[in-house]
């Protein structure tokens, strides 16, 4: 018998927050409070995500946790141990043999499925934040569909820097109804989200949940004369070759040398078995 | 002959036991241009945001000319029919330009704002615009993407106007409008709003307390004291001819320089 409850939250909170992702799912985009607890690590390590993996854990479940694409850095494997140890759970890197896959600022390359959920860390939930201090505005903006402050930003972006420079938590439209912040992920990654798992975003220190049903329409927010355009370095993967996945720059040594690899290690590192296979054979 | 745009009837407003403003009517036609004087504390204020639905009044009614469904009781609005009035056919300038700027914002992203709130999404006709509209309040285009924080008071304040105007709104609300500029930013931006009211056939109602703006600017004139309008009438006729000795205390105590 272990020393914790399933999962490390008791049964009541995590009854509270599945409410609270029910409600999200019905209303796709809406940020739903949440009574966010204490974790046992501090806020920006993905608390929030945590407690929303918490609630949605079943014993039979398989955990994979990525951190910026890579499943072995310091937060990824923090997350993992501790349901490994709270929750007894099965982990994997492989992110098609996860069940539930909690994420900081980066999807999959792969393709999810129907049978995943993937769970996301965020650290600001309220898209208007910047523009608009007040929450009671913002909360009365969202319900009365007033979003022109958004394109606002935008605007900003281009009269200053000659393009939409958002390149991170690029603000979207879900089912023509809330604009959303889809949290940190590179706007590369924006138009995977309509996709056939369901997402769950938490904000553990804003006290927020919202929701992705599966295939819900997801918008990019653009100007006619500035389409949205997803971006990636112009490179292909120096370890796997691909040519379409998100890269990092990688600086290898002190004359200034420089790899691009893909951010998605499963990803990377699956297609690079397949390439030795190929060579070996 | 145009219809009414403005019919306001029993207007008021409490604090509590003591009284905002009481029993104001009054109506404006398309074009107008309506003073409201009186000293500190009298209620101009309060009837201003009562008008512009920025404060709940306790009593009356306010029927503005839309544009689709003609008169309608503004108090009697859903918030989001009233919240796109105030972006649409109102404009509110506010005394300081730092509670109606968004000072973290360029001067064109300022005047943009309300072009992409009522759903402009091409920024090149967005850009345009503002362009258009930072020339007609003098402002130099050089400074299209500075922020207002870098602006004088009186540049301050006419972006202000620009960001109202440029929805092509019919009724704009000012509270006090030159208030804290010197006199000669004053007069270029009184000339401004006197050439913008002609040119786009604004109607206007100006809370301020200083009678040469009125005199400048408003075709009629209230004047308030302790929550009720104890005086209106023509401009000309009121300032001239002073009736009630408020009033006529008001007009005397102008220093003539």
């Amino acid at each position: 018998m272990s020393d914790y409850n399933f999962a490390y939250l008791d049964e009541q909170t995590k009854r509270m927050i599945r409410r609270a992702i029910l409600k999200g799912l019905a209303i796709p985009g809406y940020q739903v409070p949440f009574a966010s607890r204490e974790m046992p690590m501090p806020y920006g390590w993905g608390t929030g995500g945590v407690q929303v993996s918490a609630a949605t854990l079943t014993p039979e479940d398989t955990l994979k946790v990525i951190d910026q694409g890579a499943d072995d850095t310091t937060n990824a494997i923090s997350i993992r141990k501790f349901f490994e140890k709270t929750a007894k759970i099965a982990t994997t890197e492989k992110t098609s043999s996860a069940s539930v896959i909690q994420t900081r600022h980066r999807i999959p390359e792969e393709q999810l499925t129907e049978d995943q959920i993937l769970v996301y860390q965020v650290p600001i939930p309220e898209p208007l934040r910047f523009l608009e201090p007040s929450e009671i505005e913002t909360r009365k903006m969202h319900a009365l569909e007033e979003y022109g402050l958004m394109h606002v930003k935008l605007y900003e972006d281009i009269s200053r820097h000659g393009a939409i420079a958002t390149s991170y938590a690029y603000p979207v439209k879900v089912e023509d109804r809330y604009v959303m912040d889809p949290s940190p992920i590179p706007k590369f990654d924006n138009p995977k989200m309509e996709m056939a798992a369901i997402q769950l975003f938490g904000a553990g220190r804003e006290q927020r949940i919202y929701a992705l049903p599966p295939h819900t329409k997801v918008v990019s927010l653009d100007f006619d004369d500035f389409p949205f355009e997803p971006s990636k370095a112009d490179y292909s993967c120096d370890l796997c070759g691909s040519e379409n996945s998100y890269l990092d720059e990688v600086i290898v040594d002190d004359e200034g040398g420089r790899i691009f690899v893909c951010s998605d290690t499963d990803f990377c590192s699956s297609r690079q078995a397949i390439n030795s296979e190929l060579t070996y054979e | 002959m145009s219809e009414l745009l403005l019919d306001v009837t029993g207007l008021s407003k409490y604090y509590g036991n003591r009284i905002g403003c009481a029993d104001v009517n009054f109506d404006l036609w398309p074009g107008e241009v309506m003073g409201i004087v009186g000293e500190s504390g009298s209620g101009k204020s309060t009837l201003l945001n009562c008008l512009a639905g920025q404060v709940e009044a306790d009593f009356g009614e306010v029927f503005f000319s839309t544009r689709s469904e003609g008169m309608k009781d503004t108090f009697q609005m859903s918030e989001p029919e009233r919240r796109m009035l105030s972006r649409t056919d109102w404009a509110f300038v506010h005394q300081n330009a730092r509670d109606g700027l968004r000072m973290n914002v360029s001067a064109g992203g300022n005047v943009g704002e309300r072009l992409m709130a009522v759903g402009s999404r091409h920024y090149g006709k967005i850009r345009n615009k503002a362009v258009d509209w930072l020339e007609r309040v003098e402002i130099h285009n050089s400074r299209i993407d500075d922020r207002p924080t870098a602006f004088s008071g009186g540049m301050q304040q006419r972006l202000q106007i620009a960001r109202n105007l440029v929805t092509g709104p019919r009724l704009v609300f000012m509270d006090e409008p030159t208030g804290g500029l010197d006199v000669s930013v004053q007069a270029r931006l009184l000339d401004l709003i006197k050439s913008l009211v002609r040119e786009m056939n604004l109607s206007a109602i100006i809370v301020t307390h200083d009678l040469a703006v009125v005199r400048l600017l408003a075709d009629r004139l209230m004047v308030m004291k302790d929550g009720y309008v104890v005086e209106s009438g023509l401009t000309d006729q009121v300032l001239d001819d002073p009736q009630h000795s408020y009033t006529q205390l008001l007009v005397s105590s102008v220093l003539q320089a």
